[in-house]
């Protein structure tokens, strides 16, 4: 005879571990932070190798120079490349408070957060705990990183928060369940229609959790990357091409971009 | 995850955890009804999982840290990559032992502002001036901080 067992939304009885409460605090403690932060961006593209993070941290550069406060968030945490591109120091401490540990300050008063700022020079990132499949719980880990990134830095009021994410689509969507609304996204491609693929798999995953597109950066344009990447995308996206990079920019690029994404935003 | 105890239909109460440090787990839950116990026991990877989460069983013993699992679960850090703020360390804060300082020492450094700041808060809440190993112990044992 089966037993008679009530299901698991039956028992309402208080629960010590209280993980649901603990997952709770933890989403409330991103959005607090965050209540300071006018506009999440997104840097995203789907194809490794187009510059998200030289996009990024030109931008935010540029966006600096125009007097806003922007902050970048490296979430590319297995090749971290940010406080170089924005010439933050990577060898000195992070202060950490009771609530937050500060962020690093590069160029045109940029702040920045990254693993790249707290490995060991030429090291991996590396997580204790069993070798065996590892696969199974590194990827639940990452996000945490991600969600610390996010909670725990003393980002203070910011009008922008850069996201540099790494290629694929994974690292967009731990950020859209992590933040309490789904983030801007900053489109970025070179011209080949091999790029132009990647990108349009990434940029339609990113629309169907909600994100925002605001437009299609064009990088390294008239080098060795023939195509028409940009143009294709946003017709078929409905969304602008906010630039075309060359493959020797000059610095007033970015401060066009920056004039772009600030009143998009 | 609950615990049911079909017998007496009562959902059962976390009781205890116990870490033994090779990364397996243990909790034991109560029935409020009978008394009786059950305990769940975790392997290595079933245990990271939970960790990766950045949740505890039996519900949190110290208050969220700043990059906890960051700092906690990350084995390539850099040393010196976090300077521990020191305010509240000065005054009137525990003090010490020679042979707690040591052990503290042994700590990775990546860790260790975190870790010396979780004991600090324990002694201070606790009305401890000075901190011992033994005191060490029984925080650890309390708080259930597995390797520190």
């Amino acid at each position: 005879m089966a037993l008679n067992i009530r299901t698991y939304r039956d028992l309402t009885e208080p629960d010590r571990s209280a993980l649901v409460e603990q997952i709770g605090a933890q989403r409330r403690r991103v959005a607090d932070r965050m209540a300071a932060v006018r506009h999440v961006v997104a840097v995203l593209s789907g194809k490794g190798g187009v510059g998200k993070s030289y996009v990024t941290a030109h931008l935010a550069r540029a966006l600096g120079r125009s007097g806003r406060g922007v902050g970048v968030l490296d979430a590319d945490l297995n090749g971290p490349t940010i406080p170089r591109l924005l010439d933050a120091p990577a060898g000195g401490a992070r202060p950490a408070h009771a609530d937050a540990v500060e962020a690093a300050a590069g160029a045109e008063g940029v702040k920045c957060i990254s693993m790249a700022l707290l490995l060991r020079d030429g090291m991996p990132l590396a997580f204790r705990g069993p070798d065996a499949e590892s696969f199974v719980w590194r990827g639940a880990l990452e996000a945490a990183v991600l969600r610390e990134f996010l909670a725990d830095v003393a980002w203070g009021a910011l009008d922008f928060l850069l996201v540099d994410l790494p290629p694929g689509v994974q690292r967009f969507a731990e950020l859209t369940e992590l933040l309490p609304a789904p983030p801007a996204a900053l489109i970025v491609t070179i011209p080949t229609p091999e790029s132009a693929d990647a990108v349009r798999r990434a940029l339609r995953a990113a629309l169907e959790r909600g994100a925002t597109a605001l437009g299609v950066v064009e990088n390294m344009v008239g080098g060795p990357f023939a195509g028409s990447a940009a143009d294709d995308l946003a017709r078929e996206f409905g969304v602008p091409v906010l630039a075309r990079i060359p493959f020797h920019p000059r610095a007033d690029v970015w401060d066009g971009i920056a004039k772009c994404i600030g009143g998009a935003a | 995850m609950k615990f049911l105890c079909i017998n007496c239909d009562r959902q059962m109460v976390f009781e205890e955890r116990q870490l033994p440090g090779d990364g397996t787990l243990a909790a034991a839950f109560r029935c409020p009804e009978c008394g009786r116990c059950v305990a769940i026991l975790t392997n290595p990877m079933e245990t990271q999982l939970v960790a990766s989460l950045g949740v505890k069983i039996g519900g949190r013993t110290v208050p969220a840290q700043p990059m906890e699992t960051v700092r906690g679960m990350v084995v390539t850090g850099r040393d010196n990559a976090f300077a521990e703020d020191g305010k509240r360390e000065t005054g009137n804060g525990p003090t010490w032992t020679a042979e707690a300082q040591e052990r503290l020492a042994r700590v990775p450094g990546f860790v260790r502002g975190m870790v010396k700041r979780i004991y600090g808060d324990y002694a201070r809440d606790h009305g401890i001036a000075e901190i011992t190993p033994t005191v060490m112990d029984t925080a650890r044992s309390e708080l259930g901080l597995e390797g520190m």
